[in-house]
């Protein structure tokens, strides 16, 4: 407990965009009940906060942390441990920090290869070729930054994590209504879920909450979305050979994307007991192809063009493989 | 609370133990595994001090599940699952790793066999930990059955069936029922009539009240399962009306219109365009072929309908879809003759006096075309003739496999030709297959008669004389390997002993009853030793030269076998079905619909209301398919559930290879 | 001492109970010898093979992984290796791009009655792995692989 007596709240980014940070302040007034709750004690995108403060502090001290972002590099893993050492309940919030999110696509890729995109393109002014290095020697003594690792990690791989809030980012409704939970269960009206749960999200799939007309599916075509003339407003988009990552992806967004007429890109993860959600969309596409000879089988899945993509773009890092060969093997 | 499992490795005499070190096997298992409360070696599992052991396991040490690493599941599963269950354990808390059809029989090396044995064993041990108590699912058997084909082998079915006091339908595809046997004129060895001895039974076939007859019919559509089967005939327009029609075949003697005979006659006689096939058709009513009649062709004669004393014609008569269920169906659909063109050195179709065996069956029968006199194309008796064996048998060309029946066929036609010819018979064989009761005999008989026998294949029968005795003649060339030359044997009609194939439409015919076909196209028996009758689908038998080439007595046999398995099951008025399952978990299904279409068997609908997909278990054969394709995991599968099929993964591949050195 | 110089795959195969079971089960019968590097699993159709399944067996050390069910046509449960045709392709076109050789995944059709068809690709595909040399996909959760991912750069 502060002085104040309110119990510390922690949010800290990691490999992210920032996004989850958004959704979070984006709780409109709910965020006074948080500050009437909560004492956030570290909070790098809103508040100003030392990690030596962290470290000074005992161990389960603080109550409640959001960690969101993938684990990119040694400092992201060094804050990841230092914030589960200091935490009662660690989350790992938003996609990267569930299953490694867009960044954790950059497992499809040699460290090299990222560096040449990053540094040494047409479009970038690089004359010496210079690399990021770990340690440099500076004039005024030696400068070091995070070593990058050669994967994207998700949070629960390199330390336990209590909950898991999917989401690209959470909605903030959800996370409006987690805060609530952990404020009833603080005044006692309610009990937390068993640890390792998802929490701010259903059990079933983004289907559940789309108002799309759907049928039995037979798939004859697949095809981009931007290639799509004139989409059908009220019926499914898979059935009009959308690609729509909805039958795979976990409920609680309220389906927003395919309401507005865009597939479902798969960021809220798997549904529930699923272990890797790539194989099983893919499974789910593969079997409703309405065709039973091998060339035109081949035709139509030629329709989905950057597969890895499109089966893993949220969650390659936690997926079974987690990686692509050329990240790890090179 | 952790499990005590117990695990056994057998010997199987020396079959496992001659190349996998089984003791090492179970010492490892015990070592390795906590969970592992008992691991032992015996030399026969399966035997009933095997079985003993694992009862007397589960019994004293309260083993929770057990792991037999022995033969093929398929082999002695259930005998282990009946030893679990004797001791008091679910049935179903058991596992089994081939380690000799997948082990010992295929390797080569005792380390390497040791050391793939125990990652299958790994893999069964974290498998079975994952299993759960499952019950057996009860099915009511319906005891309608469906017998497919009505020749002497349905027929003979049927009647077996009728006679145990169950009702049979019994669907024929053409007008009467008789199948080839109806065709012929003698049958080996004995030389009885074909005819005198079949047609009673189907006589029988067709007035027996327990039977429902329907000829000119074919079977569209199967839906269900063991016991529940829904099966769609198409009754065909005999444009008769049955009910009126007194078989008195006056429309058939009146008719105008004459057609050549392709199937019952093969060719060698004309029909009218309202027929029955033979004389001792049954059912005895006509068939109006409206693609031959002068009235369905050109709108005019309807002679038929004016001379029939009943008014039984009926032009206007549609095909008619009946709907039965059924509990059990046997499949006795018979075979094709082999097509003698596809040989075109023998001269089929264009030599004159070439001919099939089936062509000379009817030839030699006193109903076919010609009062059962064996004569040439010309009218005159032949003076002497070849019967050529194998004819699309035995040759890598057409069919690897022997027919069986040609041997013994063609020491019939060799008898029947020189008895009413007296003409000198060559025959031109490979081998002399007499392999059943009596058959050396009447080999023996025929050789005694004076036939001529050259061993060889022959390799063309033709017309090109080169000496004035082949003037006028066909002349066959064979090599005669007995001799050590090239013959050339002049004769005036050759025979062809085509061999047995499967039916053209065989595999569709598989697939509409969920059975599969061998390579060479048969319909494929369960065991081809101890379960030859049965089908990998339950409920599905096969009788007859749908399974194979056979003779009448081995399809008579079948037929019988069939029928009693049917009604030893329709006895037992239920069978327990593997409770392999899927099910949807509701609160996770979230209606996309990806599964609706996936279930051949349409145990998948969607309720609208609730918004999920529903699995209904009685029409689930348990394939997994539908669990294996669910984006939201969503459906789940009984006893290869994904956490049990993961850990055997885990556990397969925990132990490396390492070669030997 | 030798240098270990030979590399021996293991390779997972998926069967399914009708067919290529059998087809396992005749390969024996049969006393037809053949690689041992291949360890099996039985599903009761090729349709319950789960591509959760085959990245599960990479995941865990397999080289390689054969898809193995009833010719098309000839499924025990009617047509439901045809949606096993198609898993298998999309499965192989994401795994291509995630860098993993094609070669490394087959799709066998083998009957009941194919014992040799079955031990012939078994050997043929155990060969074009061995040429690929080891997979050996990292078992992330061991320690001595993770050091060995967490170095840097």
């Amino acid at each position: 407990m502060s002085a104040n007596g309110k119990p510390k709240f922690a949010m800290y980014w990691a490999a992210a965009c920032g996004g989850c940070e958004i959704a979070t302040l984006n709780i409109h007034e709910k965020v006074l009940d948080f500050d009437a709750n909560f004492e956030p004690v570290f909070w790098p995108v809103a508040m100003d906060g030392k990690v030596k403060d962290v470290e000074a502090l005992e161990d389960n001290a603080i109550l409640l942390t959001l960690f969101n972002g993938g684990i990119r590099n040694d400092e992201n893993e060094e804050m990841a441990h230092l914030l589960r050492r200091k935490s009662q309940i660690l989350v790992a919030f938003g996609s990267c920090a569930c299953e490694g999110g867009i960044p954790g696509l950059a497992n499809l890729s040699s460290l090299d290869s990222l560096f040449e995109t990053a540094y040494d393109t047409l479009s970038t002014d690089n004359p010496e070729n210079l690399r990021p290095s770990p340690v440099y020697e500076a004039p005024e003594g030696e400068l070091h930054i995070p070593r990058l690792y050669k994967v994207l990690k998700t949070l629960d791989q390199v330390v336990p994590v209590d909950y898991y809030m999917p989401g690209c980012p959470p909605e903030s409704h959800q996370i409006a209504a987690v805060i609530d939970l952990v404020i009833q269960v603080l005044q006692g009206k309610a009990q937390l879920p068993p640890k390792g749960s998802v929490i701010g999200a259903g059990v079933s799939t983004c289907c559940d909450e789309c108002d799309r007309k759907r049928n039995v599916k037979k798939i004859s075509k697949f095809v981009r979305i931007q290639d799509v003339k004139e989409i059908d407003p009220e019926l499914c988009l898979l059935e009009q050979g959308i690609p729509c990552n909805g039958p795979a992806t976990r409920s609680g967004c309220g389906a927003l994307c395919p309401a507005a007429g865009a597939q479902c890109i798969g960021c809220y993860g798997p549904a529930e007991g699923v272990v890797d959600f790539g194989a099983r969309l893919m499974t789910a596409f593969a079997s409703v192809i309405d065709s039973k000879d091998p060339q035109e089988i081949s035709r139509i899945l030629d329709g989905i063009v950057d597969p890895a993509g499109q089966f893993y773009r949220f969650n390659l890092a936690g997926s079974l493989l987690r990686a692509g060969k050329p990240a790890w093997k090179w | 609370m952790s499990e005590k499992i117990g695990v056994y490795i057998c010997h199987c005499g020396s079959n496992i133990a001659g190349m996998v070190d089984v003791e090492e096997v179970a010492r490892w298992a015990k070592e390795t595994f906590p969970e592992v409360a008992i691991s032992r070696d015996y030399k026969f599992m399966c035997s009933s001090p095997g079985q003993e052991l694992i009862e007397n396991d589960i019994k004293e040490h309260g083993l929770t599940r057990v792991v037999v690493a022995a033969c093929s599941p398929h082999l002695h599963e259930p005998t282990f699952r009946g030893a679990c269950q004797r001791a008091g354990l679910n049935p179903f808390l058991f596992e089994m790793a081939s380690i000799r059809e997948q082990v010992s029989w295929v390797s080569t090396d005792r380390k390497i066999a040791t050391q793939k044995s125990k990652a299958l064993v790994e893999g069964a041990i974290r498998r079975v930990v994952y299993h759960e108590p499952l019950e057996p699912i009860a099915v009511d058997i319906h005891p309608d059955v469906l017998i497919v084909g009505g020749g002497v082998t349905g027929i003979q079915a049927a009647l077996e069936i009728a006679d145990s006091g169950y009702h049979v339908y019994l669907v024929e595809r053409e007008p009467s029922i008789g199948g080839h046997m109806a065709q012929f004129d003698k049958t080996f060895p004995t030389l009885d009539c074909s005819a005198c001895i079949l047609t009673p039974k189907m006589y029988s076939a067709g007035t027996h009240p327990n039977i429902t007859l329907l000829s000119y019919s074919e079977v569209e559509k199967v839906d269900g399962y063991v016991g529940n089967f829904t099966v769609r005939i198409r009754k065909r327009a005999r444009k008769i009306n049955e009910e009126l029609c007194t078989g008195c075949l006056l429309c058939q003697e009146k008719c105008p219109k004459k057609i050549v005979d392709d199937v019952f006659e093969v060719g060698m006689a004309k029909r009218k365009a309202v027929y029955v096939p033979f004389p001792q058709a049954v059912p005895k009513y006509p068939v109006i072929d409206t693609e031959n009649c002068l009235y369905f062709q050109k709108g005019a004669c309807r002679l038929c309908e004016k001379v029939c004393p009943t008014n039984a014609i009926d032009f206007a008569q549609e095909d008619e879809i009946l709907t039965v269920q059924v509990g059990n169906i046997i499949l006795a659909t018979g075979y094709d003759l082999f097509d003698c063109k596809r040989i075109p050195q023998y001269g089929y179709g264009v030599l004159d006096n070439v001919i099939t065996s089936l062509e000379f069956e009817r030839l030699t029968n006193a109903s076919g075309p010609t009062g059962g006199k064996v004569l040439l194309k010309d009218g005159r008796v032949p003076e002497s003739i070849g019967i050529i064996h194998c004819v699309g048998s035995r040759d890598e060309n057409y069919n690897i496999y022997c027919s069986s029946i040609c041997c013994m066929q063609s020491l019939k036609f060799a008898h029947l030709a020189h008895e009413k010819t007296g003409a000198k018979v060559y025959n031109f064989y490979i081998d002399i297959r007499t392999p059943a009761k009596s058959y050396e005999e009447f080999y023996r008989r025929i050789q005694e008669e004076g036939t001529f026998f050259v061993r060889g294949k022959v390799g063309e029968v033709t017309d090109f004389a080169r000496t004035p005795e082949e003037e006028g003649k066909l002349i066959v060339q064979v090599y005669d390997t007995l001799a050590g030359i090239q013959r050339r044997i002049p004769v005036d009609m050759v025979i062809l002993s085509a061999g047995l194939e499967p039916r053209r439409d065989a595999k569709e015919v598989g697939k509409l009853f969920g059975i599969s076909c061998s390579a060479d196209g048969w319909l494929i028996e369960r065991h081809p030793k101890l379960d030859p009758v049965a089908t990998m689908t339950e409920g599905v038998y096969i009788a007859g030269c749908a399974q194979g080439p056979k003779d009448i007595p081995a399809c008579v046999s079948q037929g019988a076998a069939a029928a009693a398995r049917v009604v030893g099951r329709i006895q037992q008025k239920s069978i327990l079905l593997e409770p392999v399952r899927a099910s949807v978990v509701e609160e996770q299904c979230s209606g996309c619909r990806i599964c609706n279409d996936l279930c051949p068997f349409n145990a998948i609908t969607f309720d609208e209301e609730k918004n999920v997909s529903v699995i209904n278990p009685a029409l689930c054969q348990g394939c997994g398919t539908c669990v294996a394709a669910c984006p939201a995991g969503a459906i789940v599968g009984t006893h290869f559930s994904n956490q049990q099929i993961m850990a055997q993964i885990e556990g397969l591949l925990d132990l490396a290879f390492e070669p030997s050195e | 001492m030798s240098e270990k110089t030979t590399f021996e795959p293991v390779i997972v195969g998926f069967t399914c109970n009708w067919c290529s079971y059998r087809a396992a089960d005749a390969a024996g019968m049969g006393r037809m010898k053949y690689a041992p590097n291949v360890r099996l699993i039985r599903v009761m159709c090729s349709g319950r093979i789960d591509p959760q399944f085959v990245l599960k067996a990479f995941a865990e050390g397999a080289d390689g992984v054969m898809i193995t069910g009833c010719h098309p046509g000839d499924c025990h449960y009617i047509d439901q290796n045809y949606k096993t045709m198609r898993r298998y392709e999309l499965l192989r076109r994401t795994l291509v791009q995630m860098g993993l050789e094609p070669e490394r995944l087959r799709l066998v059709w083998a009957s009941a009655a194919e014992g040799q068809i079955l031990a012939d690709e078994i050997n043929d595909f155990v060969e074009t792995v061995r040429a690929l040399g080891p997979l050996n996909w990292p078992k992330w959760e061991k320690e001595e692989t993770r050091q060995l991912i967490e170095e840097a750069v």
